[in-house]
């Protein structure tokens, strides 16, 4: 299959291992990964934080760099963010139409539908549980909030999780709770934002994991972080990072900064 | 501000308690203001039900330093998700009934009038008299005449959310007329002077030691020997209020469903103080909002599944009162309707916001709510918290008080939530609170963009750069400069304001030496196929 990657903003410049890992999956799975140069953002930041003028920019340069999709360019295009995901499923066209653009709109909903979040991509239109991946630690994972409610990915992740060859996966105490990152309002409501992280990292060091794993680069920078100020010896790493490593390409995990820190 | 003699400031309107509700000293002195001057807190005393105290995040920030407030909301919330989570969870069309609350209330908005003209022409035709208030000053004066008209300075209440909404206890006291709460939780919020921080449970933020001092220092006929034991806290309310049950004259409730065909009024409770109020009294007198009726009676069977097991966790609520004008020589022989607006029909009139108008107050939204689970009710400074009191107060504020944009507390509002979803997933009539809230901040946006801000010239040059390759790719490069701030530690610790917000409690990370567009364009053409290695 011909799969088109977005690499989200976020990845490309802060976390380049989650879509680098999500593309050396996808080719160890014999799939063909492009990265369409001209993408930046979906606009997710724009939108919720209120700023709907100012996300049409940049909302219209995600589809038009994603629109060969239509063309037959790809087969698929894939997000490894379920937020992200979330923002070009439910958002995009929204934003639009409300500028009245409803050509551009069409479009977006057309490139949508053709846009899966990673678990998606891999076990709906792949068809695959066990991707063959090694990785022998003891691992948690947090469900975010818009993989959950606003994709309803289910157990997708955990199906992928549980078929890793050497994982010792345990469960997350209250999981389906938000960590409290919330995009912008990590800053507007930065001390509730800090509360419910208190109480997510508590979930975290309970299970006693080396690894929290979770679809969301943003979601992992919030919690890394709080547990990286810590100092609570708990790593995290994006999905695709597990769901990649082999024998022979382990991802890292005990050497560098282990201290919660997502690098 | 005056004070009472307990210390806490007086609410709007004051002496919402009659003097034979004695209080230790009595009014006006310091005897015994010793004991019992901290014991409730710091509460809320509004002169706006849907518009008090500070900004959101700087109420929150007191909020969260309340140690028994945390304690007590984890607990109540999470007990009570848990039997929501049961109960639902039997139903094997809860979704079908989600659909059908959702459609039965968006025909209601597409035709209110009528319909509100419909029940009006019921409740007439059996002997109901129907007023209409516009606001909540009409709506106060309404209900005061109509009690000062029966010559009493004394009415029992059902719980009512329409009712603390315009503030009609402090209105009455205004005038005279002692309004006695009969709902347990909601006269524990009474007696301590407080406000309800839950829709469904006033006084949730409280514990039951806290209720027993609230008794002992405030209910006047208290056992001296009362203990902490639900059970006896509610037995010594019991022996309270059934006085005030068989000597009431005039009763006030609200109303959870109106239906316009038969024009039969519902309220669904749990304590049976609902019921008495609505048949002993000979007058009695109902405020609604104009949001809540329903077409049908048969649309009751819908809702009548849909709210006890969302609010309560119960498969059905012990009472339900249905009555219909009146009926000779049973029950009130004189019923009054009061349709209140208080700015629904400013919220009707909005396309995206009017779905908030479906909400039939069950409260599932707020024992989710991860924020209003760390923060209780009263740092929404409305009597309508948590998720659905984010979308719905401003929107119900936003034409009065001579308050916009910035200047309104209630602006910060729709940003008092990570937009996690989980309102959206338990409410009974799927209104997409998160989509809304998104809506709502829009609204804020567009009407502060005559001002400079931070945000705006931030959001403005985030615009810019993230709409093109390019440009988003030099930023790239620029943010690597964070690398220098990082150091060899490899984290960012200290950042100047407002990421200082993010810094405070959570490290950064440093940015990615080579972004990954970086990788990609300088990858091989035959690069291995594995990950790992350099860069990391």
């Amino acid at each position: 299959m011909r799969i088109a990657l977005t690499a989200t903003c976020l990845g490309d410049v802060m976390f380049p291992q989650a879509p680098r890992a999500t593309a050396l999956l996808l080719e160890r799975l014999g799939h063909e990964v492009f990265f369409p140069e001209r993408q930046a953002c979906c606009g997710q930041m724009h939108v919720n934080t209120g700023y709907l003028d100012e996300a049409v920019p940049v909302v219209r340069n995600h589809v038009e760099a994603f629109s060969p999709v239509l063309d037959g360019e790809w087969d698929a295009i894939v997000v490894p963010s379920g937020s992200c995901t979330g923002s070009v499923r439910h958002q995009q066209g929204m934003v639009c139409r409300r500028a009245g653009l409803d050509d551009l709109a069409r479009t977006a909903d057309a490139v949508a539908a053709k846009t899966y979040e990673l678990s998606e991509l891999l076990v709906d239109v792949l068809g695959v549980t066990d991707v063959g991946a090694y990785f022998p630690h003891r691992v948690t994972y947090h469900p975010t909030c818009h993989s959950l409610r606003m994709l309803h990915v289910g157990d997708k992740p955990l199906r992928l999780l549980r078929a890793v060859e050497g994982i010792d996966l345990v469960e997350l105490p209250a999981a389906e709770s938000c960590c409290g990152f919330g995009g912008t309002f990590a800053l507007k409501n930065a001390e509730t934002s800090t509360a419910m992280l208190a109480d997510k990292m508590t979930h975290v060091k309970a299970t006693g994991a080396e690894v929290l794993t979770a679809g969301d680069a943003s979601c992992l920078m919030h919690i890394g972080g709080g547990l990286s100020r810590i100092r609570a010896g708990v790593r995290t790493l994006h999905l695709a990072e597990v769901l990649a490593s082999t024998k022979d390409a382990p991802a890292p995990v005990g050497a560098g900064t282990a201290d919660g820190s997502a690098r | 501000m005056t004070r009472t003699f307990l210390g806490l400031p007086v609410r709007r309107g004051a002496r919402t308690l009659p003097d034979d509700v004695a209080r230790p000293g009595g009014h006006g002195t310091s005897a015994s203001a010793g004991r019992a001057s901290d014991a409730f807190g710091d509460v809320p005393h509004p002169d706006a039900p849907l518009r008090w105290g500070d900004a959101f995040p700087d109420a929150a920030r007191v909020a969260l330093q309340n140690t028994q407030l945390r304690r007590n909301l984890a607990h109540a919330t999470s007990t009570i998700r848990t039997k929501r989570a049961a109960v639902v969870g039997e139903v094997p069309d809860w979704e079908a009934l989600r659909d059908a609350g959702s459609a039965i209330k968006t025909d209601v908005m597409a035709r209110l009038p009528e319909l509100l003209e419909e029940l009006e022409r019921n409740v007439v035709a059996r002997g109901g008299v129907v007023h209409w208030a516009r606001d909540a000053d009409e709506a106060n004066r309404i209900v005061a005449d109509l009690v000062k008209a029966k010559g009493v300075d004394e009415v029992v209440k059902v719980k009512s959310m329409a009712t603390q909404e315009i503030g009609l206890n402090e209105a009455l006291a205004a005038e005279g007329i002692a309004a006695y709460e009969t709902d347990l939780a909601e006269l524990i919020v009474q007696l301590a002077d407080d406000m309800p921080s839950h829709i469904l449970v006033p006084a949730i933020h409280r514990n039951r030691a806290e209720i027993r001092e609230i008794f002992l220092a405030r209910m006047g006929d208290a056992p001296p020997d009362l203990s902490d034991v639900p059970r006896e806290l509610a037995m010594a309310a019991r022996a309270h209020l059934r006085r005030k049950f068989l000597s009431a004259k005039v009763a006030i409730s609200g109303a959870n469903f109106g239906v316009a065909d038969t024009g039969t009024l519902t309220v669904v409770e749990s304590e049976g103080n609902g019921r008495m109020c609505l048949t002993l009294p000979e007058t009695l007198i109902t405020v609604m909002g104009i949001e809540k009726v329903v077409p049908t009676y048969t649309d009751l069977e819908v809702f009548l599944q849909l709210l006890p097991r969302s609010s309560t966790g119960e498969r059905m609520n012990p009472y339900t009162s249905l009555w219909t004008g009146v009926t000779p020589g049973d029950g009130p022989q004189e019923f009054h309707l009061v349709l209140l607006d208080n700015g629904r029909t400013d919220v009707l009139a909005d396309e995206v916001g009017r779905a908030a108008l479906h909400c039939i107050r069950c409260s599932a939204c707020l024992n989710v709510c991860p924020v209003y689970e760390r923060v209780g009710g009263h740092a929404y400074g409305s009597v309508y918290p948590g998720p659905i009191g984010a979308i719905l107060t401003p929107q119900l504020t936003k034409a009065s008080g001579g308050l916009s944009g910035h200047d309104d507390p209630n602006a910060s509002l729709p940003y008092a939530s990570t937009l996690c979803g989980a309102c959206y997933e338990v409410c009974p009539v799927k209104i997409d609170i998160p989509s809304i809230l998104v809506e709502l901040r829009a609204r804020e946006v567009d009407a502060d963009r005559g001002r400079p801000t931070g945000w705006g010239a931030a959001m403005k040059a985030a615009s810019f750069v993230m709409s093109d390759a390019r440009r988003f790719r030099l930023a790239g490069k620029a943010a690597g400069l964070g690398r220098v701030v990082a150091g060899s530690k490899g984290r960012i610790s200290t950042l100047p304001p407002p990421a200082s917000g993010w810094t405070r409690s959570r490290d950064l990370p440093a940015p990615a030496q080579q972004t990954f567009r970086d990788w990609w364009r300088d990858r091989p053409a035959d690069a291995p196929r594995t990950e790992g290695g350099e860069g990391r």
